[in-house]
C-alpha cells in the first residue's frame, strides 16, 4: 500500500462495559484489509491489553494505530498515575488491581507480559503523575 | 467437532448469539487476560465470569463459544453485547470441572 493507514480512538476511562471496544474496532479493520489470522490475533492481544490497562489504571486516554508497509504500530498514551516500576510490572502475576477490579476477570498481572509477548518492540516510556505512553509494533512482513 | 452436539449431550442453554457449526478445542479459566492468550480461535471457553468484558475477549480471540459454568447467567448489558457481537453464550448447571471431565470423555 502507498500510504499509511491511521486509526485513532478516545479511550474512556470510566466505562468498563466499552472496554476493549478500540481493539474490536481495530481487530475488524485488519480483517477487511486482509491481514493473516496470526497478525490480526497478535495485535489484538496487544492492543486490547493496553487498551484495558488504560481503563483500569490510568482513567483512559488515547489509542493510535498505524499500518505501515512493513508493520503495525499501536500507541497508547494515557495521563495515568505513571508506571513506578517498570521491571517489576512487567512480571507475570505483577498487579495492583484492586478488589473490585478483580472481581470482574482483570488483575492475573499477565497484560504486560502479554503485550511483550506478541509483538515485536515493545516501549514504555512512564513517568509518576504525569503518564504512560506505550509504543509496540508487529512486523506483518513475512 | 460439531458444537450442535457437544450442547445436546452437555445439555446446555443457549443464552445468546448463534452457535457456529465447529469447535475445536477447550480452555477453561476465569482470568481475562489469560484467557485472552490462551482462547484459540474456534476454542469452547468455560468460566464463571458473565460481564461483558467475557464477551470482547471471546469475540478478540474468535472463541466458538462461551460456556457459563455452575449456572451463571449473563445480565442485560452482556447479553446485548454478546448479541451485537455475534458471540455465542451457553449456560450450563454443571462446574468447570463436571464441564472439562463430560467435554473430555464426548470428544475421545
Ligand atoms: N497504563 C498504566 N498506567 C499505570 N499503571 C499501569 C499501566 N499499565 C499497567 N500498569 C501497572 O502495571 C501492573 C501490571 O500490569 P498488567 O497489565 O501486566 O497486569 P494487570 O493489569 O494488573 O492485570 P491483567 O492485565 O492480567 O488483567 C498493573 O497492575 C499496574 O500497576
Ligand atoms: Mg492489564
Amino acid at each position: 500500500m502507498a500510504e499509511n493507514i491511521t486509526f485513532h480512538f478516545d479511550v474512556h476511562g470510566d466505562n468498563f462495559s466499552s472496554a476493549g471496544e478500540a481493539s474490536q474496532v481495530v481487530k475488524k479493520k485488519l480483517r477487511q484489509l486482509g491481514f493473516p489470522p496470526d497478525v490480526i490475533r497478535r495485535v489484538s492481544i496487544a492492543m486490547y491489553e493496553g487498551e484495558i490497562n488504560m481503563v483500569i489504571h490510568a482513567d483512559g486516554g488515547d489509542a493510535d494505530v498505524t499500518v505501515t508497509d512493513e508493520d503495525i504500530i499501536i500507541v497508547l498514551a494515557d495521563k495515568g498515575p505513571g508506571i513506578p516500576d517498570v521491571d517489576l510490572a512487567m512480571q507475570e502475576g505483577f498487579s495492583t488491581a484492586r478488589e473490585h477490579i478483580r472481581s470482574l476477570g482483570f488483575g492475573a498481572g499477565m497484560g504486560l507480559p502479554n503485550m511483550k509477548k506478541y509483538t515485536d518492540t515493545m516501549k514504555i516510556d512512564t513517568e509518576i503523575g504525569v503518564g504512560t505512553t506505550i509504543t509496540m509494533t508487529v512486523k506483518h512482513k513475512a | 467437532m460439531k458444537l450442535s452436539v457437544l450442547a445436546e449431550k452437555l445439555g446446555l442453554t443457549l443464552l445468546a448469539g448463534d452457535p457456529p457449526e465447529e469447535f475445536d478445542g477447550v480452555y477453561a479459566g476465569d482470568f481475562l487476560s489469560r484467557a485472552m492468550s490462551r482462547v484459540g480461535e474456534g476454542e469452547v471457553w468455560i468460566t464463571i465470569m458473565n460481564n461483558v468484558n467475557v464477551i470482547a475477549v471471546a469475540s478478540l480471540t474468535d472463541a466458538a463459544c462461551v460456556i457459563l459454568a455452575e449456572d451463571v447467567g449473563l445480565d442485560d448489558a452482556a447479553r446485548a453485547a454478546a448479541d451485537s457481537k455475534g458471540v455465542c453464550v451457553y449456560s450450563s448447571g454443571k462446574t468447570v470441572y463436571e464441564l472439562c471431565r463430560d467435554i473430555a470423555a464426548i470428544v475421545s
